[in-house]
């Protein structure tokens, strides 16, 4: 097959996944506990990678730009400047690439286990859709989940930022706050809840389909894990791109 | 006795009733319902690439009955199984179940079906992530069937299988016969009436390995169960072809050797050979066959 046709036919399954998906959890049975559990996994279980990625990244961006902000002696908007970076950019895609990293491996490994080992088909065999029962809770509580932990991660940059701004370049916190109350809008918000939304069904169907594609032994479980990281990685930031733009049309987001 | 003239209208009348007694009809049904066989292949085929594992297969598995499935390892067995359960489409050909073309059955149309199949797995395929209880519960879980109820079922089917110590452990702290024979207690829930065995006795000791095969017979004989048992192992193929299980006086399962006034014909044997069956008939002509192959098979060399 070549690369196009087999990107296509490829782009075709994760569609007819996502589908599937999204139809089963509208019929009975419903996977409530299996919801549940994977909302606990992927949302409890990321928060401390997330909450540190948020932390430090906030913190090195005020280690890096205060002194030029100094220079042009607009120090006193440094809140402003590290909060929309986060809330619009860093936030969304590093706690989706780090999710990924997490959840997108474990995913993919664990359903690639199963599908070699033969569970998948006894599942089937025993009366049960791993479309309704494995997939759906998956990649819906990634979607209900990285909003939050995006959040979690901006508030953390930006005290990480306040934290580095006071400690090491003597602003006052406060002037740091009211700068950040400042520089945020609605706008940002909005925006920055919306891309976790698309990059939690990025990586769960993505990691799922590689997960249940699995062919060739426990050799090509690793082989999908690490492809489903790679690809829902690069899937995530190009998309961002995209989803950047739309949402500053859309939403009609001032430059600054 | 009587004068046909006056007696003949009652006695019809009797007779009609007699005819209508539920008992009567449902033996009826149920005799039609008998003809119609459990699983049924009609010149199946099936390639992986450009390599034919099946090449126009056919057979029928009646009601009540096992069918033993020879072959060498490699042969198309276990395809043969997963195409019974829709976990494969054939290339070409039909496949029935209790006379329903499952052929292009969609997949939740298939869930259905697979709901009267019990399937034992050729490496037992339990859920890492539940323990023995959960596994062998599965079904009864998704049903949404009560606890007390699931509780009681699970219980019985491990004393079924002689694994009630190992109720609360995880897969992975079981033997390879325990796996295998938690395998067979998760397929039995629900009382399925179509079984597949897909190389139940494979690895086990020669006490396990009979086990499985009384478990089988009792099945077959006593609970009325059609079934597939796929085995590389000539003995499975003699307790299962000459054995008969029936319960004594005192309510205890027996095993009856076939014999003189006993010949059971509710088994029989295929043998696959490069995707098409050389043979297919009962043990005693299996034995008698003069194939080089089936006898090098039989005696491995
Ligand atoms: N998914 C698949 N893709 C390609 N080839 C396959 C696939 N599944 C099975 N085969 C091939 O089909 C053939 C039959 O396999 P099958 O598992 O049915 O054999 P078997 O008779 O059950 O053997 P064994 O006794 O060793 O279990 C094998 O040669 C195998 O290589
Ligand atoms: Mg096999």
């Amino acid at each position: 097959m070549n690369p196009l046709k087999k990107f296509l036919f490829e782009l075709q399954e994760i569609t007819t996944l996502i589908v599937h998906a999204f139809i089963g959890l509208f019929k009975k049975p419903y996977y409530l506990v299996d919801l549940v559990k994977q909302m606990d996994i992927i949302g409890v279980g990321s928060l401390p990678i997330v909450l540190l990625t948020g932390f430090f990244t906030g913190g090195v961006l005020i280690l890096q730009t205060f002194p030029t902000l100094a220079y042009y002696g607009i120090q006193n908007e440094a809140g402003r400047s590290v909060s929309t970076s986060l809330i619009r950019e860093l936030g969304p895609v590093l706690s989706a690439l780090m999710v990924s990293g997490r959840i997108g491996s474990a995913i993919s490994a664990e359903l690639g286990s199963m599908v070699v080992s033969q569970q998948i088909d006894a599942m089937r065999a025993l009366g049960t859709d791993p479309n309704r029962k494995l997939v759906a809770p998956r990649i819906l509580a990634l979607v209900l989940m990285l909003p939050f932990l995006t959040v979690a991660a901006d508030i953390f940059g930006i005290i990480g930022g306040g934290i580095v701004a006071s400690g090491l370049f003597n602003q006052s916190f406060d002037t740091f706050l009211t700068s950040v109350r400042n520089g945020i809008t609605i706008e940002d918000i909005i925006g920055g809840l919306i891309k976790p939304l698309f990059f939690g069904l990025i990586i769960g169907s993505i990691s799922c389909h590689k997960g249940l594609s699995t062919t060739g032994g426990t050799v090509g479980v690793g082989r999908s894990t690490t492809s489903a990281v790679v690809l829902s990685s690069i899937v995530v930031i190009i998309f961002d791109f995209f989803l950047s733009k739309a949402i500053q049309t859309i939403l009609d987001v001032k430059p600054i | 006795m009587l004068s046909p003239q006056t007696e003949e209208p009652i006695l019809t009348e009797e007779i009609i009733e007699e005819e209508l007694e539920p008992t009567d009809l449902e033996e009826a049904v149920d005799n039609v319902e008998r003809a119609v066989p459990a699983i049924e292949f009609r010149d199946v085929y099936l390639a992986f690439d450009d390599k034919i594992i099946l090449d126009g297969v056919s057979f029928t598995v009646r009601r009540g009955e096992t069918k033993v499935i020879l072959g060498r390892s490699g042969g198309g067995k276990s395809t043969t199984i997963r195409l019974i359960l829709g976990l494969l489409k054939p290339d070409a050909g039909q496949i029935l179940i209790d006379g329903e073309d499952i052929t292009d059955y969609s997949e939740v149309e298939m869930m259905e079906v697979r709901k009267k199949i019990g399937m034992v797995f050729q490496e037992g395929a339990l859920f890492d992530s539940l323990s023995v209880y959960d596994n062998v519960a599965y079904r009864l879980h998704e049903q949404r069937v009560d606890e007390e109820e699931v509780e009681k079922e699970v219980r019985r089917m491990l004393k079924f299988v002689d694994l009630e110590d190992a109720i609360d452990k995880m897969p992975a702290e079981l033997s390879g016969g325990m796996r295998r024979r938690v395998g067979i207690a998760r397929a039995l829930v629900g009382d399925p009436q179509i079984v597949m065995f897909d190389e139940p006795t494979a690895g086990l000791d020669p006490p396990t390995a009979r086990t499985i095969c009384e478990l089988a017979i009792k099945l077959r004989d006593l609970e009325d169960v059609s079934s597939i048992f796929v085995t590389h192992e000539m003995k499975n193929v003699e307790y299962l072809s000459s054995e008969h299980a029936t319960v004594n006086e005192e309510g205890e399962v027996v095993f009856e050797m076939e014999g003189e006034e006993l010949c059971l014909i509710n088994t029989e044997i295929i043998m696959l050979r490069e995707g098409k069956i050389i043979f297919s008939g009962k043990d005693e002509e299996l034995l008698a066959s003069k194939n080089p192959y089936i006898q090098k098979f039989m005696r491995g060399k």
